[in-house]
């Protein structure tokens, strides 16, 4: 069905191709539109502050994967619990996270989520099932495992879903969970974003396994490889995934194939990849392909072009208030150091 | 009241917590049909099931990383460590995620379990299975460590970290396990305060401050001190490794003027060595002699008899170092 590979130069489209895509309605899919321009306008102007010098440490943006986000935000229930990686912003934007108090956080501002102590690698936000962006790679899949287990404790008709990146399959404490996660048949999600790179590796030198997707297969679990740059494709799978969850029959782990456009980190030199290669993914990337299908479903132009103006307009107000915002009291440094 | 092992207290302190509160539940190696490689949750499974009590493979970074996870959701998780040694299998787990968690999302999320498990020499376990855990604890904010010396404390102290808010490491000492003590009855609740230490014997030549296994063999070398030398030790029973009781300790040593802090675990950059940093940092004026540490010396613990007893920092080198600083 598929001919998947690790390599970068082959285009994420490939994956999958056989998948049905028509799967929403086009008045679903202009939301997602909107968010997902969303998302790639708020990674755009992070990336222009880091640039200014405003941002510091460490800054993963997740232009090219908007769709693994905005899809699998149409297809779960806000009460079902997300963790991810440091590669997170686009998450919990989708997931309903104010611009604002996000763009705020990276900045470490006072009215960031999480009054600036986490930053960019650590969003979350528990009203939104935001349980936890990590910065050690593969660290937040046990815990979505956990929370599966807590709902199944509780017998709460509630799941769990897991972003990591192809990187973290490398990772010993994922195989610990995928076989707990299938023995007990937990109601948990893994989904893969393969962008085939991690940090500045290919995959395809470091990886004696050339399909992701196979790895789970060893312990009985199901699992695809599918187009990740398709919203449509990824909402679908994920749908399905959760309607499995739910029924009790157990994790899928879902291998969504894309291309990350922009560096690993703000500030990469991307020494790595050609500019050939990235050009060449451009016309597979997750934004594009969705415009032209809403072109192609009869929406016209000038009514995405009003939705894009409106999100300029936002984001833009976003990152003013932002940049005006008050940093933390610096009492705050001390605080939260125990619940009490 | 009535008397009971070190063993049994704790398995009446989950018992009845779990009975008590739903959100409580088990999870480890051997814990459940088992009953646990050192029998302290057995009869456990019978009782609550296997939903409750659950018996994992052999991967501590997934189970600890699960319990956490569920712990963020709101559960009380109760995680069993075979061997206190083995924590470093899963120390990211424990020291980025469940002791960093609540501090880096602003509070928005907190962790509360309880992590406990064996610790420490006497048994010929060797090296990777006698280590003693507290000090490299001690290093991590957003983490609480108990380590208690009786039957009485064990079960007050594990239903207080049970319902504690935050991460907290319960460390039992191997060779307290068959020691006895007395227990309110069954049923009759009770707790004992995480952060708080208790005199277990009044003195008034100098205190030693321990905690665990070496409390025991610091009130054996008072005795021994006062029937061979005449001299007069106050114990002072830490039980919390964090937070330090220091204001116990500081009225201790207003009486007696002369300080020692005693664990098993290394006393190269230990617990001890910080508890004597504090007195010199906020209370110097209470002490008429230099105050002192005594921890394990830096090196594994090896297996033979004879070496074991020679590296651990029991009754005869307490007793060593009391009368030194009393010369
Ligand atoms: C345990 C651990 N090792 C190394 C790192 C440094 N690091 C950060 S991101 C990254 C690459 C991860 O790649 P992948 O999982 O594919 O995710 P991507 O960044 O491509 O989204 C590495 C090695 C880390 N954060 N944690
Ligand atoms: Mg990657």
């Amino acid at each position: 069905m598929t001919e998947p590979s690790l390599k970068a130069s082959v285009p994420s489209a490939k994956a999958a191709v056989a998948e049905p895509t028509a799967v929403l309605s086009t008045e679903q899919l202009l939301p997602m539109y909107r968010m997902m321009f969303l998302i790639r306008r708020v990674e755009e102007s992070l990336l222009e502050l880091a640039e200014s010098g405003k941002i510091g440490g460490a800054m993963h943006t997740a232009i090219g994967h908007e769709a693994a986000a905005v899809g699998m935000a149409a297809a779960l229930r806000k009460e079902d619990y997300l963790t991810c990686t440091y590669r997170g912003h686009h998450h919990s934007l989708a997931r309903g996270m104010d611009p604002k108090r996000a763009i705020c956080e990276v900045l470490g501002k006072a009215p960031g989520f999480a009054k600036g102590k986490g930053g960019s690698m650590h969003f979350v936000d528990p009203s939104l099932g935001l349980m936890g962006a990590n910065g050690i790679v593969g660290a937040q899949v046990p815990h979505a495992a956990g929370m599966a287990l807590a709902a199944k404790i509780r017998g709460e008709d509630r799941i769990a879903i897991t972003f990591f990146g192809d990187g973290a399959m490398y990772q010993g404490v994922m195989h610990e969970t995928f076989n707990m996660a299938q023995k007990w048949k937990l109601p948990v999600i893994f989904y893969c974003e393969n962008n085939r790179y991690s940090e500045m590796t290919p995959i395809s030198r470091t990886s004696s396994v050339s399909d992701l997707y196979l790895f789970v297969r060893a312990y009985g679990m199901e699992s695809m490889q599918i187009d990740g740059n398709d919203v449509e494709v990824v909402y679908d799978a994920i749908t399905k995934a959760a309607a499995r969850a739910r029924a009790g029959e157990g994790p899928t782990f879902i291998e969504g194939i894309t291309y990350r456009l922009a560096g690993h980190m703000a500030g990469d030199l991307e020494t790595y990849r050609t500019p050939e290669e990235i050009e060449m993914q451009r016309a597979y990337e997750p934004l594009a392909r969705l415009h032209q299908k809403l072109l192609d479903r009869g929406v016209s132009e000038e009514e995405l072009n009003k939705i894009r103006a409106e999100v300029e307009e936002e984001v833009q107000e976003a990152v003013d208030y932002a940049l005006e915002a008050p940093w933390p009291d610096i009492a705050e440094a001390y605080t939260d150091v125990y619940k009490v | 009241m009535r008397k009971t092992t070190f063993i049994q207290a704790i398995n009446e302190a989950l018992r009845e917590e779990m009975r008590r509160d739903e959100r409580v539940f088990l999870i480890g190696e051997d814990i459940g049909y088992y009953g646990g490689l050192f029998r302290v949750t057995r009869n456990l499974l019978e009782e609550f099931g296997e939903r409750r009590v659950i018996d994992t493979p052999i991967s501590e970074q997934g189970f600890m990383g699960m319990a956490i996870g569920a712990a963020m959701v709101g559960l009380r998780p109760v995680v069993e460590l075979m061997y206190m040694d083995f924590y470093l299998v899963c120390a990211d787990q424990i020291f980025n995620q469940a002791a960093k968690m609540h501090y880096m999302t602003g509070g928005l999320l907190h962790v509360p379990m309880v992590i406990r498990g064996q610790q420490g020499g006497g048994k010929r376990y060797g090296s990777q299975h006698s280590s003693c855990v507290e000090s490299t604890f001690a290093q991590f904010p957003g983490i609480k460590v108990v380590a208690p010396a009786t039957p009485y404390d064990a079960k007050g102290l594990l239903i207080s970290a049970i319902r504690d808010d935050n991460p907290v490491l319960f460390l039992e000492h191997k060779m307290l396990y068959f020691t006895r003590g007395d227990l309110p009855d069954e049923g009759v609740e009770y707790t004992v305060p995480i952060g708080k230490a208790d005199v277990k014997r009044e003195g008034k030549d100098l205190t030693i401050a321990t905690f665990s296994y070496t409390l025991l063999q610091a009130l054996e070398a008072a005795e021994e001190l006062k029937a061979e030398h005449g001299i007069d030790v106050e114990v002072v029973d830490l039980r919390s490794v964090t937070p330090l009781d220091m204001e116990t300790v500081y009225t201790s040593v207003a009486k007696t003027g002369r300080l020692l802090a005693v664990h098993e675990s290394q006393a190269n950059a230990g617990i001890g060595a910080e508890i004597v940093a504090r007195i010199y940092e906020e209370a110097p004026y209470l002490l008429a002699a230099p105050a002192r540490r005594l921890g394990m010396a830096p090196a594994s613990i090896p297996v033979s008899k004879v070496l074991e007893e020679e590296l651990l920092p029991w009754k005869n080198d307490i007793k060593a170092t009391v009368l030194s600083m009393l010369k």
